[in-house]
């Protein structure tokens, strides 16, 4: 007899509750009034993402995810909304009027089946031999030599965005 | 489809992929407000993120590939937010909202 019933459960359950945190969050970051609650929900959002990568095989995007996008894209917004949006939201501030929700919603489920049937019945060809196991050593070694320009043109691109930041929020701050 | 490797199955994974990316488009559709579209744009790169790995775990001869392809979206948006999040704050100051519908014209 099995001394940890339903034990296999697990993973399965782990997994739909990644999943679950994904659409979850990013349904409530899309659908909620107030726009804190949607950085809530993108935050959500990105940590069920870090758990599709972990189950992808990817511990090391996973860590890369959540230091991302929980660690700086969200706290980022959250400092853009301190400065940026008003205390109280109103009635229908921050959203269009219902027939563009009516299109939109047509918009989002006309793509949804599109990709999702291109992704279910597409004919995806088995690779007949892997190259690399894909760990952490082994991407290390890539990117530093057979993908070193892709890690060149990520440095180069985020001290550009860094700088051109800076030059266009520091810009009208004397002008009042 | 077995539910006990649900965890293995490619196709599952590209449909929350799409999912997200319906949802993205969606919130970006709706919202009026310039962070509410930049949220909903990070949905969207996730969608693709996601996307990439499916392919890179199950189709990919050599999976580095996909996961430098990824490093390299994660730095694009990064560099996306901190750009957009500063026209926002230049937006603000001058126009005092940041609804769409109301910072529609420009000034040379």
């Amino acid at each position: 007899m099995n001394p940890f019933p339903a034990s296999e459960y697990i993973i399965p359950l782990i997994f739909l509750l990644f999943a679950g945190a994904t659409i979850g969050g990013a349904l409530f970051a899309v659908f909620t009034k107030w726009i804190i609650r949607s950085v809530c929900g993108l935050a959500t959002a990105s940590v069920g993402l870090a758990g599709m990568f972990y189950f992808l095989h990817s511990p090391f995007l996973a860590m890369i995810q959540i230091l991302i996008y929980i660690g700086a894209v969200c706290i980022t917004i959250v400092f853009a909304i301190m400065l940026a949006e008003p205390d109280e939201p109103q009635d229908g501030y921050g959203l269009h009027s219902v027939p563009w929700n009516v299109g939109a919603g047509i918009v989002a489920v006309a793509v949804f089946w599109g990709v999702a049937r291109l992704g279910v019945t597409g004919d995806w060809p088995t690779p007949a031999v892997r190259v690399s196991d894909g760990s952490v050593e082994m991407i290390g070694v890539a990117l530093l030599t057979t993908q070193s320009l892709a890690l060149e043109i990520v440095a180069l691109i985020l001290l550009v965005s860094i700088l051109g930041a800076l030059a266009v929020a520091r810009k009208g701050r004397h002008i009042e | 489809m077995n539910l006990l490797e649900i965890h293995q199955e490619p196709a599952v994974y590209l449909v929350l992929a799409a999912m997200l990316l319906a949802i993205g488009l969606f919130g970006f559709i709706r919202r009026n407000t310039l962070v509410g579209m930049l949220i909903s744009g990070e949905l969207i790169f996730g969608a693709a993120m996601l996307n990439l790995m499916a392919v890179n775990r199950f189709y990919a001869p050599d999976p580095t590939v996909g996961h430098v392809f990824v490093l390299f979206v994660m730095g694009l948006s990064a560099a996306e937010v901190a750009i957009a999040l500063s026209i926002v704050i230049a937006v603000y100051r001058n126009y005092r909202s940041i609804r769409t519908s109301e910072i529609s014209e420009m000034e040379g």
